[in-house]
């Protein structure tokens, strides 16, 4: 372990999780979330393909795969922030095509995103506030009446506040979210998204920009999310930490999974190592992601 | 004293009128008016836009005629309206210029023509604000334009038109595409293209292309200058999109002003903007009709060329696709942004130019009179691609020119406005957009 | 010699006038659209003129009381809205800019066409409405009474109450809105729409009410608009709009008093500038001409914007931190 970020403490795995062999669009035990021949093409680029793919329940996934590989278009579409050409998934049994965002989020599956999205000119407080559904307040016309969502409020008020304590925030409830730094707007994003009660949480890039110190801190908050009982579907690049929280890691390259397994057997696949190496075969090295090309190396030794 | 009813206001820009209104309530101090509009006392002058009128009597046979139609055209202003009962008229006009004023032969009854030379016809206000004009009737058999022949015309009008359009709107466009600027200050770019040819060719006196050729530069200065002055340092203090429009507006508006400061407000025409006519077929057009159309081609083939084959025009391209990536590929982006804004303004001063001779006139707000068409031409070809200006501007030209087949004159612009408002309906990212992605 | 005395009492009585009432009631509305929903509407001059015609085509056309003109007004502007949200409102923020205007452009165009004379009175406009609301008026002094610079017919003062008392209740209704989870919504849009719809807030429909709210504050805006004056279709050209923003950006876009405010500081202002500047000019003080001299204050609003845009875009009320403006 080379690495500070890495905790020493180990994550209980979820094992268990597929049926059969470990191929790209294995059949799991108990699938929270399916996707069936999801295509999106840009013009004439193919961004998303994918044939088949189950997300398991109860479980940390990852979504690893090199710069380009789709992920964050994959989860655009999953999450209905994006159309695709053609393809069917559902979530939780219920089919997710041509259902938009907000009412997939109502469904209970929450996304944060790439870039974070804290609300900059709202508090921290009204940044968590916005995050709990079916307010009575929200509705025009009761906006009206402060005596008809006054107690809900209150109530949501004392939920987020909860929350903040664990995510370390409370002390800056009343502050603007825009005064917050990077990391914290992470681990905001992720209290917020929270609030909900979802069953499945889809971080894109939660360690984006994190500086390492709360490192450690979202990654507990994320293991934390699955002793809940919540399910997690989560894109990264840092393999260590991929490796060290997530129990099943699916892997794109070029719009295709093309792997899947546990952490420890999906690093070695032929290709997954094709994926990050393979299309820069014949290209000098040095103009590839070299970032990744230095995880798997590190990776590689670390398996020695 | 008579107060601002010397201001020669005009045209489709009647809100000139809000100004002249302003300015009786202020001069007229003793009334504890509100400044924006006449009070009820004076709801008299307010409830009759214009105060110079024309008016006439239209009787066959000392029969009057009901419901026949009165088109008064000039100086960039048209009217229409139909005989009472008693074979009346009267359409008010903004200034005190000449109009052409014409009977449609189509609404006399059968059998009934006008004398012949006398439709249509031209005048001019003597020293009184009203002036009659009558038509004297006879019998005989008219001669219709055929409705292929005028859709032919109007094609013709309408190419011509977006060709103009097209000028402006791909310097509008490219600079969005680069900057993210909608900007509102578009029209007095083509605007000072008109004014300073109308300075150098009929005030300082030189020949009309020299005229043309000096407004095109100045007004490649005048982009120059303002990258220079304001959008650059605004860009370097981080000021976002939406503020930055919102400064156009504000530019627009003060720059427009600063024009009638300088110019009044009436409308005054460029050397050669009526010339002869000639038929070609069903077709009729003057050289300035086809000069300017020869220049448009031209010019859009220039920039077309330009922006393809230059190494100039490709980093354009690349820095409207994406300005970070561009920079970092050693792509000199400021520089660029100043080269669209000096090809961008350039272009509008060209376009104001031939707007000149099109309407005809030069006016303070000219520009202003198109720019909501402009914006209809890049919004409808997708906002930031060039081409699909290009596309856009031929659509809204075409669209104003043909309208104008079914509908009355004075609505010929809305039209076109409409059919902004179905094209984002039915297919929003423009003709020639692209999707967006998201995250 | 020039009269300081008039200068300032025209300038006073703006303070009162239901002109400024209105502009700050419309900019009240573009409040909501741009400060708390970050919707850029560049079209109520065409909520207000649907304001001014629906109920003037009311009263004049079909003989309905005052209570049903404004109700027929109110439902013309938020069928209004719904033409102009459906298109638009799922897409870049500069395409309502766009449409708005354009939009607002195409009623001015309608109603000052010849084509409906009957209806609209062309560009003369119409006039005549105001006999069912002056049959509401309780005062009924004759001549003038007030104080100071304040004297005032008893139909002024009808019309001074009204349209004040309207303005208390809508910044009553927005500043209650904009605490209430509703408006958290609304800010919440303003700065991420995708954040706020991966939260299950259905944005789109958010968007839609609150262009109908802000452009119905625009429709009783131009209802008081026409108070004092006729409806005059060139009254609502574009620049009343760009009057109205520079109003709300005077006063601070985020903000319920700011537009009260910005209107008030807006119209003495220009009255005062105006004043003084017609009267030097009489006196000979300035080179210019009396029609330059109108001319000078729309420069001076043109400038006035782009100050404020750029040095102090939070207004005069504004938190220096929360501006407003989309990044």
């Amino acid at each position: 372990m080379s690495s500070d970020a890495i905790p020493t403490k180990k994550p209980v795995k979820s094992v268990g999780l597929h049926v059969g062999d470990a191929v790209p669009g294995c059949k799991k035990t108990d699938p929270i979330l399916i996707a069936d021949g999801v295509k999106r093409t840009f013009g004439g680029l193919t961004a998303v393909d994918v044939a088949h793919v189950e997300v398991p329940r109860g479980a940390i996934t990852a979504l690893i795969g090199p710069n380009g590989a789709g992920k964050t278009t994959f989860f655009n579409l999953l999450t209905g922030f994006d159309k695709p050409d053609h393809g069917t998934w559902s979530f939780d049994g219920k089919s997710l095509a041509h259902v938009p965002a907000f009412k997939v989020a109502r469904l209970g599956l929450i996304r944060t995103f790439q870039l974070t999205k804290a609300l900059g000119l709202l508090t921290v407080m009204d940044n968590m506030k916005l995050g709990a559904t079916g307010q009575r307040g929200e509705n025009l016309f009761r906006a009206m009446l402060p005596f008809l969502w006054r107690k809900q409020d209150d109530e949501i008020e004392a939920k987020a506040l909860e929350l903040l304590g664990r995510f370390k925030l409370d002390a800056k409830k009343d502050d603007y979210a825009a005064s917050l730094s990077g990391g914290q707007r992470k681990l905001l994003e992720m209290a917020r998204a929270l609030m909900s009660d979802p069953t499945l949480v889809m971080l894109d890039e939660p360690m984006a920009g994190v500086n390492p110190a709360l490192t450690q801190s979202l990654l507990d908050h994320i293991l934390d999310l699955k002793t809940q009982g919540m399910s997690v579907l989560f894109v990264e690049h840092d393999m260590h930490m991929v490796r060290h929280i997530a129990d099943w890691v699916i892997v794109m390259a070029e719009g295709k999974v093309v792997a899947e397994g546990d952490p420890y057997t999906v690093m070695q696949d032929q290709a997954v190592i094709d994926a990050y190496l393979g299309q820069h075969h014949d290209q000098d090295l040095g103009a590839t992601d070299t970032g990744h090309v230095e995880a798997l190396k590190e990776l590689i030794d670390d398996e020695q | 004293m008579e107060p601002t009813r010397s201001v020669q206001t005009r045209s489709r820009g009647r809100w000139l009128l809000l100004l002249g209104i302003l300015l009786s309530a202020l001069t007229l101090s003793g009334i504890a008016a509100s400044p924006a509009v006449a009070e009820d006392g004076s709801a008299a002058s307010a409830s009759d836009e214009y105060e110079y009128h024309f008016s006439g009597n239209v009787q066959y046979n000392d029969e009057p005629l009901e419901g026949v139609k009165i088109t008064v055209e000039g100086g960039g202003f048209s009217a229409d309206t139909e005989t009472d009962a008693d074979g009346k008229w009267t359409i008010g006009v903004p200034e005190k210029t000449e109009y052409t004023v014409e009977l449609d032969e189509d609404t006399l009854p059968d059998g009934v023509v006008v004398a012949k030379g006398e439709n249509p016809r031209t005048a001019e206000f003597g020293l009184t604000n009203n002036k009659s004009v009558n038509f004297f009737l006879g019998e005989g058999t008219r001669v219709t334009v055929s409705f292929f022949d005028q859709l032919i015309n109007r094609v013709v009008n309408g190419l011509n038109f977006g060709l103009l359009l097209a000028l402006a709107a791909i310097g509008l466009s490219l600079i969005y595409g680069t900057t993210g600027l909608s900007n509102f200050a578009h029209s007095e770019m083509i605007t000072f293209g008109a004014l300073m040819t109308l300075t150098f060719s009929s005030d300082v006196g030189l020949p009309i292309g020299i005229a043309i050729l000096i407004a095109i530069l100045l007004s490649a200065g005048l982009g120059w200058g303002l990258d220079a002055a304001l959008w650059k340092p605004l860009r370097k203090r981080g000021v976002g999109v939406i503020q930055l429009m919102i400064v156009s507006i504000g530019l627009a508006l003060a720059m427009r002003y600063t024009f009638q400061f300088f110019y009044g407000g009436q409308t005054r025409q460029l050397p050669g903007a009526s010339p002869a006519e000639f038929h070609l077929g069903p077709l009729s057009l003057s050289w300035v009709d086809v000069a300017s159309m020869g220049i448009s081609i031209i010019v859009l083939l220039g920039v077309a060329w330009f922006l393809l084959r230059t190494r100039i025009g490709k980093a354009t391209r690349a820095v409207s696709d994406n300005p970070s990536l561009a920079s970092a590929s050693g792509i000199d982006v400021d520089g660029t942004i100043r080269i669209v804004w000096v090809l961008g303004a350039a272009l509008a001063g060209l376009s104001g130019i031939l707007w000149a001779y099109y309407r005809p006139g030069v006016s303070w707000d000219m520009g202003f009179q198109i720019l909501l068409l402009v914006f209809a031409a890049v919004t409808l070809g997708g906002l930031g691609t060039a081409f699909g200006a290009l596309v856009g501007s031929l659509i809204v030209g075409l669209f104003v020119e043909l309208s104008t087949l079914w509908l009355p004159a004075d609505m010929k612009f809305v039209a076109a406005l409409v059919i902004l408002i179905l094209v984002l309906l039915l297919r929003p990212q423009g003709i020639l957009g692209r999707r967006e992605r998201i995250g | 010699m020039i009269d300081w005395g008039a200068i300032f009492s025209n300038a006073a009585v703006e303070v009162l006038s239901p002109t400024t009432a209105a502009y700050a009631l419309a900019a009240l509305g573009l409040a909501v659209h741009f400060g708390y929903t970050g919707l850029l509407n560049f079209g109520q001059a065409g909520f207000m003129a649907l304001g001014a015609y629906g109920y003037a085509i009311s009263v004049l056309t079909f003989g309905f009381p005052v209570w049903a003109a404004v109700l027929v007004a109110v439902g013309a502007s938020v069928v209004f809205a719904l033409i102009l949200g459906i298109p638009t409102l799922r897409l870049r923020a500069d395409y309502l800019a766009i449409v708005t205007i354009a939009a607002a452009e195409i009623l001015r165009l309608l109603f000052t066409t010849n084509t409906f004379r009957d209806v609209t009175g062309s560009a003369n406009g119409l006039s005549e409405y105001k006999a069912g609301f002056r049959a509401l008026n309780p005062f009924s002094f004759s001549g003038k009474a007030g104080f100071g610079p304040w004297m005032f017919s008893a139909n002024d003062w009808w019309n001074i109450v009204v349209a004040w008392t309207i303005v208390a209740l809508a910044c009553v209704l927005v500043w209650v809105l904009m605490r209430s989870p509703w408006g958290r919504v609304l800010k919440g849009i303003r700065e991420d729409e995708d954040a706020v719809r991966s939260l299950g807030k259905n944005v789109y429909s958010y968007k839609m009410q609150s262009l109908i709210l802000g452009g119905v504050f625009g429709t009783f805006a131009g209802m008081i608009f026409i108070l004092p004056r006729a409806v005059v279709p060139s009254n609502y050209a574009t620049s009343l709009t760009f009057f109205t923003w520079a109003i709300l950006l005077l006063g601070g876009a985020a903000t319920v008093l700011g537009p009260v405010l910005g209107s008030i500081v807006f119209w003495v202002a220009l009255s005062f500038f105006s004043g003084f500047v017609a009267r030097a000019v009489e006196a000979g003080w300035l080179p210019i001409s009396e029609v330059q001299s109108g001319q000078l204050r729309f420069i001076l609003v043109g400038v006035a914007i782009m100050l404020m845009v750029v040095f102090r875009p939070q207004g005069m009320l504004g938190n220096k931190k929360e501006m407003s403006f989309v990044k």
